[in-house]
């Protein structure tokens, strides 16, 4: 067997052990689903006559504007469970059993990665499914679902990279775990939840230069009026640079981890 | 060609320096006992040697790669089962042994093959498909071997594999390293137990404070340490009258209580009858005889200055946190 294919079947062996751990660890799986579905139910209860604030966009619903930000929370907690795990494995001398085999050890990260985008790609599913449940149209349809899913899954590997890269560096679960209202700040100060156009300053322009509202509106689009090049191109290149961001600080922090052991 | 070579091995953590220029040699089909107490410098250079930690300076050479520049040839070849039984709680028996095999390189058919062998064969078949957690520290040992053996490694690393087990656990274990060892795997094994070392070991190296202190077969080294001696109860009054019928026999040690003699033989067990036959000439009863040899303790004391079984840690400073 070539080396690239072992490594392949590494990556997938490392993906699907990440992903059990994830639904036998009831702490790592209810920031994914239970959380965000929660506060989806919350949200579009006691708020949904926002859609009738001036410069509110045009929506069918307040749920339709509100699945691409409810799956964006599901994808950044996915990235930060992914990291905690990650960090757990670290703690408990798991990461020694897979640095001590054969193996190029990025393949370690990169299944870890694999995993975490497994759970955004489900995250992303559970919410159009509720979506299409409580009558939200995909105004794109199935090449707008499919493409808001692509994003969130390519998200969930770009936000699990920095999860890993802190995991790496710091060996501490509580550190990355630590990060959890971190990710709720970092959402708020965005387009996940509000329009960009009803904020006020600060937020507006932390919001406007925010990748994650790129990424935000890429996802949102295809939901509440169909597919837009520029708004998808936005979103590639800020998954992109957050991935390249992810990948960088992890094999950093790798080389950093073997070298102090 | 040795299994292990070590020359001039060193790993700092800043400025303490964990294991300062160690240097050792490993026999093809050896079982090589690290023994020392904790904080000695054991698990720092199992590390080393497994290519888990980079040295600060020397070398070391496992089945013949260099473990900085051949790392992934000496992971290859090497099994490895680490201290803490590094082992996933949420993971069945099953899925470890299969995802060891998959980062070894096994298609996943011979992979399920191999780990239904190895669990045969460590006893696990039947707690296969439940969850780690719900192991036993024997049963968790047991299977961190099973892991370290999917790809029949040419040299085995243990790091204290009995450590914390009950004592029908650990001659499991002991049996199931010299079987391993009967098949013609060279094993490395870091312990602070004397008695693990001396019944598994060919050749045992001795480490304190990051310095290997002494090194040979458990036998050669209990020798250079000096003589068996013979403990004799003789009762109360009896003593200096059973040590005067002795004198010539050996030399006579400072009594530990008040109705023994303890005298030191050149020829252990070979001179008994000619102690007997001098205190049955005095008139002396002797109630009893015990011939006492060296044991590794003794070595150790001798090498170092301070006991090692009891006192673990007690002399040693601590191996730095990892970060």
């Amino acid at each position: 067997m070539s080396g690239l294919a072992t490594s392949a079947r590494v990556v997938g062996a490392l993906g699907a052990r990440s992903i059990r751990q994830t639904f036998r660890r009831p702490q790592l799986m209810s920031p994914i689903i239970v959380f965000p579905t929660l506060l989806l139910a919350i949200q579009t209860g006691g708020a949904g006559a926002g859609v009738n604030l001036p410069g509110f966009p045009p929506v069918q619903s307040f749920l339709q504007f509100m699945l691409a930000g409810s799956m964006m929370q599901a994808m950044m907690l996915a990235g930060n469970s992914g990291g905690i795990a990650f960090a757990v494995d670290i703690e408990m001398g798991f990461t020694d059993r897979l640095f001590a085999a054969p193996i190029p050890r990025f393949a370690i990260v990169l299944g870890r990665l694999a995993g975490t985008a497994a759970l955004g790609l489900l995250a992303a599913l559970w919410f159009l499914a509720i979506g299409l449940v409580f009558g939200a149209h995909i105004e794109g349809g199935i090449p707008g679902a499919l493409l808001a899913i692509a994003l969130i899954t390519a998200s969930a590997l770009a936000v699990g990279g920095i999860g890993a890269a802190i995991a790496l560096r710091t060996g501490s679960a509580s550190v990355v775990q630590g990060l959890f209202p971190l990710v709720l700040v970092v959402l708020f100060l965005s387009s996940a939840f509000f329009p960009q156009e009803l904020m006020v300053e600060p937020a507006k322009t932390i919001a406007e230069y925010n990748p994650f509202s790129f990424i935000v509106e890429g996802v949102r689009e295809p939901i509440i009026s169909g597919i837009e090049a520029e708004q998808t191109l936005e979103a590639v290149a800020s998954i992109a640079g957050i991935i390249l961001l992810g990948l960088g600080l992890s094999a950093s922090a790798l080389r950093h981890r073997l070298r102090v052991g | 060609m040795p299994a292990i070579v070590v020359e001039g091995l060193e790993r700092a953590f800043g400025e303490v320096l964990a294991v300062q220029g160690i240097d050792l040699e490993v026999g093809e089909g050896e079982i090589y006992g690290f023994l020392g107490p904790n904080g000695a410098g054991k698990t720092t250079t199992m590390r080393m040697l497994t290519t888990l930690l980079l040295p600060t300076g020397g070398r070391a050479g496992v089945a013949g790669h260099d473990v900085v520049g051949e790392a992934r040839q000496v992971r290859a070849s090497i099994g490895v089962a680490l201290q803490e039984a590094a082992l996933d709680p949420l993971m069945t028996g099953r899925e470890l042994i299969r995802l060891q095999a998959t980062l070894q390189g096994l298609p996943p058919a011979a992979g399920r093959k191999r780990a239904d062998e190895l669990l045969e064969r460590v006893g696990l078949t039947a707690a296969a498909d439940r969850r780690v957690g719900g192991y036993s520290g024997g049963m968790k040992r047991r299977l961190d071997l099973a892991a370290a053996l999917v790809h029949e490694p040419r040299v085995l690393f243990l790091d204290e594999p009995t450590t914390g087990l009950d004592p029908v656990s650990r001659k499991t274990i002991w049996e199931e390293v010299q079987a391993l060892n009967d098949d013609g795997t060279t094993v490395f094994l870091t312990t602070q137990y004397l008695e693990e070392a001396d019944q598994l070991a060919d050749n045992v190296g001795i480490i304190d404070s990051g310095r290997i202190v002494a090194e040979g077969t458990p036998e050669a080294l209990k020798e250079e340490v000096g003589n068996p001696h013979v403990e004799l109860l003789v009762g109360e009054g009896a003593v200096p009258e059973a040590e005067r019928a002795c004198a010539e026999l050996g030399r006579v040690l400072p009594p530990k209580d008040a109705d023994r003699v303890l005298l030191e033989v050149e020829h252990g067990a070979a001179d008994i009858p000619r102690v007997v036959r001098a205190l049955d000439e005095a008139g002396i009863v002797v109630e009893s005889l015990e011939l006492v040899r060296p044991s590794l303790d003794d070595v150790f004391v001798a090498k170092t200055g301070h006991r090692l079984e009891g006192e673990e840690g007690a002399n040693a400073a601590e191996e730095p946190a990892k970060a």
